[in-house]
């Protein structure tokens, strides 16, 4: 006989002048290679057609079901029920605004940090549709798309103490995104230029480094080592900068 | 009631608008891209393989130019394309790829030296050339003549999408997310935009734009099992349908891609068998050599899809409580080769299916993968019927792909037609004077509301939104899959008739109020049976078999009667069938149709002039 599977989900519908923050109970049987995916797809389809929760890709690679699995940020879809005891509780992510129940905003944020880190490249070089490509070493390349490989979760942020703290900390994942312009050789920013944007406590001078972030990657993203190498490159810019004055 | 003007409206913000977009902001217009998830999210982020363009940079793909290339989409497309299309795509293909490079793409490139190579399980040398260094390389992928498959390890599209999301926020295109087109307005001539429901909070926005595009991706959730995010269910293809005037083309040509897993329909990409790997049976043995000694597991899709299923019909397939299936094998790639360029496969396998692909084998079988139809567009991305509607990207049928898209093919066409039809945006722009009637934007506003508050009261009926949409997903399964015959087909519109008509009386069970997912998908069910109805129509009328589409009562490509592309429209709301129509699938022939080189068939050559076959 297969466990009965009970879920606590967190509901609230912020547009319904009705809804009032609280948690619901749902009891469901366990199948077969049963996933969050299809577990919540079923309560909907099956028990309540109200519940919001967000999957796109439901293959762990487009970042959109992030959310807090007893007690872990993580992603719901790659999230495999035989993997957890019979209750389960599911919360939206902190940090991001409610949509509601287990939705939330994280494009909105996102957006913002694109602009605050100036995610492009910067440079002078106009293309020439009748050029070649500029040469790249292709461990160049394979390094940078290894930082290019977050998915925007939002996981790392929503278990980051200095984000929950602080509403401008930009999180490991913005420090990640400078650390792969950073090695970029298109990208004709400096140092300095860099240390502009995260060298403050919005950036990485405001990191506590107790690397919540890392361990809840679902992308096993080396943001440790983001963290570590930042820190260090900064440091050096700011004393350099000291001594320039 | 909130309205939004901008110049361009683009329906996606996934490769092709977001490209498209970048042209038409860089060209000075305030510019829009609505999406229903972070631009980010969309589903060309899913894609891992690669895309294609006749670079010629790597060794194997040596001698490789645009001719090559054209020829091989035109092949794969089974003479199903337009010709001038294709031509345009190869052409344009490697440009897009420097651009790509130069905005931030990090590209794999070529290493000089010796390295070995799987190919059908054997292991080869091969010896890239010194002055390539650095230069974008490529892969193989199935049905092409060369390695042509330009990539970023197995994360192509995210890499790509990434790039292309940070060049639209370096120049201002804005992206609504959330927010999901329901409606266009127009007014019988012009498109003036759309109303859009936002989905952080349930209101409904008008957007009015001179001119707006659907670049909403694919619809392949119309069937149960596909390799699809849960967005692609065509949504913005069921507004254009309820214009009445905009057709849409070939909707019966639907891929299904040989490896998807079993149970979940996740795909793990084509470049496993570009790579070396191979298809086994039940007795893990090999077999598509025996039906494709040439290409064997790198025929084009529907080649290799349609001798899985047959050789599972034959009783070699693997028995599950999920169905048959066969076996993909990467093992012989090694550990190295399985968690570099393969890591996206080897997280699937051990994330989703608990197996190791390193030393296990992956469970596999055919899977709906790609709409191939869409909305109708001219070669400059318009589209029929109404002015001011543009599409690209696997939304539209600009076609290039006709009855078969090559892998590869997609991904680069969003970026190329995005680039194309985003100047050829600018220059409508340039040209045009748009006069906006009010009347229309209200009406059609209250047109919106008044759907909308029907669902809620339930005042048409109490269907439940979830088993309609089932049942319709039941019957495209069963009776217009890979492969199709008349007795199943006419089940199959016979069944989707009545599912049409419950969808008509669908009503909530809850209040609809916020963001209500059971609301979104209430308002798009009828368009998406309607669109059901245009895929097994056209099916059951098409009485030859070509690329994707097979009829096993009419087994062979029939050039003389049937060269054509099938135009759908529903004319009328309350029709209960598409009206088709029928246009040459080409009017400029550069290669006249001829034999694909792969999944023999037979051919009813457009000089026979005997009557109708059977
Ligand atoms: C798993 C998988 C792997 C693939 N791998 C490859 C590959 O390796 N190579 C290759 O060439 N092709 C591949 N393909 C195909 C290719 O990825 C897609 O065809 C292509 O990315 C489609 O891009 P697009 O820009 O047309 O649409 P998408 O990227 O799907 O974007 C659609 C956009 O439209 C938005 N949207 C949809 N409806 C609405 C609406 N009503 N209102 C507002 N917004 C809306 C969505 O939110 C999204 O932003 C793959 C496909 C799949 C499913
Ligand atoms: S290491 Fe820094 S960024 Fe990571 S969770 Fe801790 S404070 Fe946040
Ligand atoms: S760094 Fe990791 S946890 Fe953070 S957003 Fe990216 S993928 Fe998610
Ligand atoms: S749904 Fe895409 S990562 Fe979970």
């Amino acid at each position: 006989m297969s466990r009965l599977l009970k879920f606590n989900i967190f509901r609230y519908t912020p547009q319904d002048e009705a809804s009032v923050p609280h948690m619901d109970e749902f009891v469901l049987e366990e199948t077969e290679a049963l996933t969050l995916f299809i577990a919540l797809n079923r309560i909907r389809e099956e028990q309540d057609a109200s519940l919001q929760f967000d999957f796109c890709c439901r293959a762990g690679i487009c970042g959109a079901c992030g959310m807090v699995i007893n007690g872990r940020p993580g992603l719901a879809c790659h999230t495999k029920t035989r993997d957890l005891p019979g209750e389960i509780t599911l919360l939206p992510l902190p940090v991001f605004k409610l949509v509601g129940d287990l939705s939330v905003d994280t494009g909105t944020w996102f957006r913002e940090m694109y602009h605050k880190t100036e995610s492009w490249i910067h440079t002078t070089k106009v293309f020439d549709e009748n050029a070649l490509e500029d040469r790249m070493d292709n461990e160049v390349a394979e390094n940078i798309y290894e930082l290019d490989r977050c998915i925007e979760c939002g996981c790392c942020v929503s278990a980051c103490g200095t984000a929950r703290l602080r509403e401008d900390f930009m999180g490991a994942v913005a420090l990640n995104r400078i650390g792969r312009f950073l090695i970029d050789p298109r990208d004709q920013r400096t140092e300095r230029d860099y240390y502009e944007i995260i060298g403050n406590d919005e950036g990485i001078f405001g990191c506590m480094g107790l690397l919540a972030c890392e361990d809840v990657c679902p992308k096993h993203l080396p943001l440790q080592n983001q963290l570590g190498f930042l820190r260090r490159k900064m440091g050096i810019t700011a004393i350099k900068t000291l001594f320039r004055k | 009631m909130q309205t939004i003007y901008t110049d361009v409206l683009v329906i996606g913000a996934g490769l092709a608008g977001e490209r498209a977009a970048i042209e038409a902001a860089t060209a000075g217009h305030s510019t829009i891209c609505l999406s229903i998830v972070p631009a980010r999210r969309s589903h060309s982020s899913a894609a891992q393989g690669g895309m294609q363009a006749g670079l010629g940079n790597s060794c194997m793909g040596d001698g490789d130019c645009p001719d090559v290339h054209f020829e091989d989409t035109v092949k794969g497309s089974d003479w199903g394309c337009d010709q001038e299309v294709a031509r345009l795509f190869a052409e344009r293909a490697p440009i897009e790829m420097r651009q790509l490079a130069h905005w931030g793409v990090p590209w794999n490139r070529v290493v000089p030296g010796k390295s070995t190579y799987f190919k059908g399980g054997q292991q080869f040398e091969k010896v890239e050339k010194e002055e390539n260094a650095g230069l974008i390389t490529s892969r193989a992928f199935g049905g092409t003549a060369k390695w042509r498959t330009c990539y970023v390890s197995d994360g192509t599209g995210h890499a790509v999408l990434f790039t292309v999301d940070n060049v639209c926020a370096q120049h201002g295109v804005e992206v609504h997310d959330k927010t999901e087109a329901i409606s266009l307005i127009h007014d019988g001539e012009t498109c003036f935009g759309v109303v859009a429901r936002s989905l952080r909070t349930g209101e409904l926005i008008t957007y009015i734009a001179k001119a707006t595009m659907v670049a909403s991706g694919g619809f392949g959730r119309i069937y149960p099992n596909t390799t699809n995010a849960v967005i692609c269910d065509g949504s913005a293809h069921t507004a254009v349908l309820d214009t009445g005037i905009v057709p849409m083309g070939n909707m019966e040509a639907v891929q299904f891609h040989p490896t998807g897993i079993v149970p979940t329909d996740i795909l793990v990409t084509e470049g496993c068998r570009g790579d070396g790997g191979t298809l086994l049976d039940v007795n893990e043995e090999r077999f598509m050599h025996t039906y494709e000694p040439e290409k064997a597991e790198l025929a084009s899709r529907d080649v290799v899809s349609r001798w899985m299923t047959h050789h599972m019909r034959e009783g070699f397939g693997v028995k599950s409580s999920y169905g048959d299936h066969l076996w993909l094998d990467i093992r012989h790639l090694g550990e190295k080769h399985i968690t570099g360029k393969l890591r996206e496969v080897y997280e699937i396998c051990t994330g989703f299916l608990g197996i190791d692909p390193i030393h296990q084998l992956i469970p596999v079988r055919p899977t709906q993968h790609y709409s191939m139809g869409g909305v109708r567009t001219n070669k400059d991305g318009a589209a029929y019927g109404l002015k001011g509607l543009f599409a690209a990207g696997e939304a539209a049928c600009w076609d290039m792909h006709g009855f078969n898209r090559l892998g590869g093919n997609s991904l680069a066409e969003t970026v190329v037609a995005g680039g194309i039809v985003g100047r050829k945006i600018v220059e409508y722009m340039e040209g045009t004077e748009v006069l906006f009637n009010s009347r229309i934007i209200d009406e059609t506003y209250a047109a919106q509301k008044q759907r909308i508050d029907d669902l809620v009261s339930g005042r048409k009926g109490t269907e439940s939104v979830y088993k309609v949409r089932a049942d319709m997903q039941q019957a495209l399964h069963k009776g217009a899959n890979i492969f199709r015959t008349q007795e199943g087909l006419e089940e199959c519109v016979d069944t989707l008739q009545k599912v049409l008509e419950r969808a008509r009386t669908v009503g909530l069970r809850t209040n609809g109020k916020g963001a209500s997912p059971e609301l979104a998908a209430a308002l798009k069910l009828e368009g998406q049976v309607k669109m059901a109805l245009m895929v097994a129509y056209g099916a059951l009328k098409r009485t030859e078999s070509r690329g994707s589409h097979n009829r096993e009562d009419f087994p062979a490509r029939n050039d003389r009667d049937w060269l054509v592309r099938t135009l759908a429209y529903w004319k009328n709301p309350d029709d209960m069938l598409p009206t088709l129509q029928y246009e040459p699938a080409t009017q400029v022939t550069e290669i006249p149709p001829g034999d694909r080189g792969y999944g023999k068939m037979a051919v009813i050559s457009s000089d026979d002039s005997k009557g109708k076959e059977g």
